[in-house]
């Protein structure tokens, strides 16, 4: 094994360096092109009047930051996307902890339960949002129709999901949480059964009871994957406008925006690019933030 | 402290399949040190979980001081478990592993530190108390399981194979500190093995599964002298008892017994064996060869001497059994009988 591993490293590496470069060059090529590339471009763009449709540009400074920093809407859109990514998280967590432990043991009927539960994940994200979106719609949701149905709300009289300031954050909140949940339940369900089945045995035998196991025994345990899980939802959460975009496309009155939304809305759709460009540069602290734990803790995966 | 008893106990895992513990009775006696001693798959770990409270029986009673505890959980049994993986808390440090039984029990907090010390001292950890359990050597971590285990002055201690994951220079050492544990605390005590030489050494009593059903309890002289049946005759013993059917009966005798001819006293039986393999294990020998002549031509039986320079392999040398050495099993029950005469030509 360890001769031929030797013999190859011979034969790729110090006989032709050319083939080391060419075998990690798609790599590196696709991080220039689709992540470096843009990334930089919106760097210039954001010190710029780029307009789409206008092939002249100037360099401005600051102004586009400015002038972003005293709209009303992009302050509603750090808020919405602080509130979105944590409370989502939150949500997601302890929903995801619960299925974990409902589907930890064995069960008739667990295989197509777990596949139900994961279907969200896999579905493609526009296809479930607009699903959401009937089920929230301001006429036909079947909410606002069983409501009326047991009574709750008379005809005409329901909340509008979508279309009040609050409810409409709240339901889009909720609907994230709902994609994010069987990711996070994956995770969970891994991290549990990788728990020996004799130390929540040895914690009963010790006297602890259902919460006692499950703080002070389990959850520490599984605080390492649990915080993939949590960094993964942050990051995915934090840049993603889909949802938004689909239920409410940031309104009413860009009272649901975040910042990924806010910038599509105000670089593509209002052709704006240099607006959505400065908007969007102000998700890279935070991801840089992010990443620095998520490299953290798989840093510390790696050493134990 | 306490008695534990079990009624007809039964466990099934699965419908309709054979029994993991099948109509156990039995019942310890106050302090004694009991074993439970099969081979894997017995049921003996099955049962010691049940009398744990981590399964619950198919039928049948459990009882810990006189009291049917079937439908209590774990912790309402005051009991303490050692696993055989230890099984301690690997975020904890050792002085919050030993505690825990403590905290989760609701015992005062300004109880825990006379208590985690006074369990820690017992075991020699004291040094211990700041580190995690995986900077922890094994035997470190099986007295830590004890000390845990200790901790809260429980009723019952059940201990599931605690040395099966030391080396073997280890397991000696860590057997006789168990022992003289046992003996300071004089705590009841089940203890679950597959190790003939753990059961014998530490038992007060040993308790002989096989299939999930009891074959035999007795001191291990007992088990060892005065098997119940075939099972326990052939279990225990290294090299196991030479078994041999003679017509309605099985006669047996340990290889220590089969002797050269003229080294038993008494009223003895002879054979010629035929010497095919021999062993030096250094205090002691052991021949292995077939019988030559009369009913048993060709039985393959073991001997264990002291000596043996003078034996060949493909010689024929005169052996003997004395008759007070020969035990007879029914030959279909397979259960011990009074002795009997039988012939042996």
């Amino acid at each position: 094994m360890a001769v031929a591993r030797a013999k190859i490293k011979s034969i790729g590496a110090a006989q032709s360096p050319l083939l080391g470069a060419a075998m990690f060059s798609p790599a590196v090529l696709y991080i220039l092109l689709l992540v470096a590339g843009p990334f930089f471009l919106a760097i210039f763009y954001a010190f710029s009047d780029a307009r789409i449709g206008n092939s002249e540009m100037h360099f401005v400074g600051l102004e586009n930051f400015r002038s972003i920093l005293q709209s009303p809407s992009f302050r509603v859109a750090v808020r919405n996307s602080f509130i979105f990514t944590i409370c989502s998280q939150i949500v997601v967590l302890v929903g995801a902890h619960i299925l974990a432990i409902a589907l930890e043991d064995k069960f008739r009927g667990r295989g197509l339960i777990r596949f139900l539960i994961l279907l969200p994940w896999v579905a493609p994200i526009a296809l479930g949002a607009i699903g959401w979106k009937w089920i929230l719609d301001s006429i036909y949701s079947v909410i606002t129709w069983v409501l009326v149905a047991v009574h709750i709300y008379k005809p005409f009289s329901a909340p509008m999901w979508l279309g009040e300031p609050r409810l409409a954050i709240t339901s889009v909140l909720l609907v994230h949480s709902w994609r994010m949940l069987p990711f996070a339940t994956v995770i969970l369900l891994a991290g549990r059964t990788a728990i020996p089945k004799d130390i929540p045995e040895a914690a009963a035998v010790d006297g602890a009871g259902f919460w006692s196991t499950e703080f002070q025994i389990i959850v520490p345990m599984m605080r390492p994957i649990m915080s993939v899980a949590v960094l993964f939802g942050l990051i995915f959460t934090f840049t993603d406008m889909t949802v938004v975009y689909i239920l409410t496309a940031g309104g009413p009155f860009d009272s649901t925006q975040t910042l990924p939304s806010l910038a599509f809305a105000l670089g593509i759709q209002g052709s704006d690019l240099a607006a959505g460009a400065a908007i969007s540069l102000f998700l890279v602290p935070v991801l840089v933030i992010i990443a620095y734990f998520m490299l953290r803790v798989a840093h510390r995966a790696e050493v134990t | 402290m306490a008695v534990v008893q079990t009624r007809d106990l039964t466990k099934v895992f699965k419908e309709g399949q054979l029994g993991a513990v099948n109509h156990v009775n039995f019942e310890t006696r106050e302090g004694e040190f009991l074993v439970f001693l099969g081979p894997s798959g017995s049921g003996k770990t099955t049962l010691l979980r049940m009398i744990a409270g981590l399964e619950t029986p198919t039928s049948g009673d459990i009882l810990i001081g006189g009291r049917v505890v079937n439908d209590l959980s774990p912790r309402d049994r005051r009991i303490a478990m050692v696993f055989q993986s230890y099984a301690l808390y690997p975020h904890l440090t050792v002085y919050k592993n030993i505690a825990f039984p403590l905290k989760a029990q609701g015992v005062k907090k300004e109880l825990h530190k006379e208590k985690v010390e006074w369990a820690a001292l017992l075991l020699g950890i004291g040094a211990l108390l700041d580190r995690k359990p995986r900077e922890l050597s094994g035997g470190e971590r099986q007295r830590v399981a004890l000390a845990r285990a200790i901790v809260r002055e429980p009723a019952v201690f059940l201990l599931d194979e605690p040395l099966s994951n030391l080396d073997a220079k280890l397991r000696a050492s860590a057997r006789e500190e168990l022992e003289r544990f046992h003996r300071r605390v004089g705590t009841t005590s089940i203890y679950v093995t597959h190790d003939q030489v753990e059961a014998m050494a530490m038992g007060d009593r040993v308790m002989v599964l096989n299939k999930g059903v009891v074959h035999q309890i007795g001191t291990p002289t007992d088990v060892y002298d005065n098997p119940a049946d075939t099972f326990v005759a052939t279990f225990l013993g290294s090299p196991p008892m030479n078994l041999a059917e003679l017509g309605d009966v099985i006669v047996g005798f340990r290889p220590e017994h089969f002797r050269p001819a003229g080294a038993s006293s008494g009223d003895s039986v002879h054979f010629r064996l035929k010497v095919e393999n021999t062993e030096y294990l250094g205090s002691e020998w052991i021949i292995s060869g077939t019988l030559v002549g009369g009913k048993l031509e060709g039985k393959k039986v073991f001997s264990r001497l002291n000596s043996a320079q003078d034996m060949h392999v493909d010689t024929v040398c005169d052996f003997s059994v004395s008759q007070r050495e020969l035990k007879f099993f029914d030959h279909t029950t397979e259960k011990r009988v009074e002795p009997r005469a039988v012939s042996w030509q």
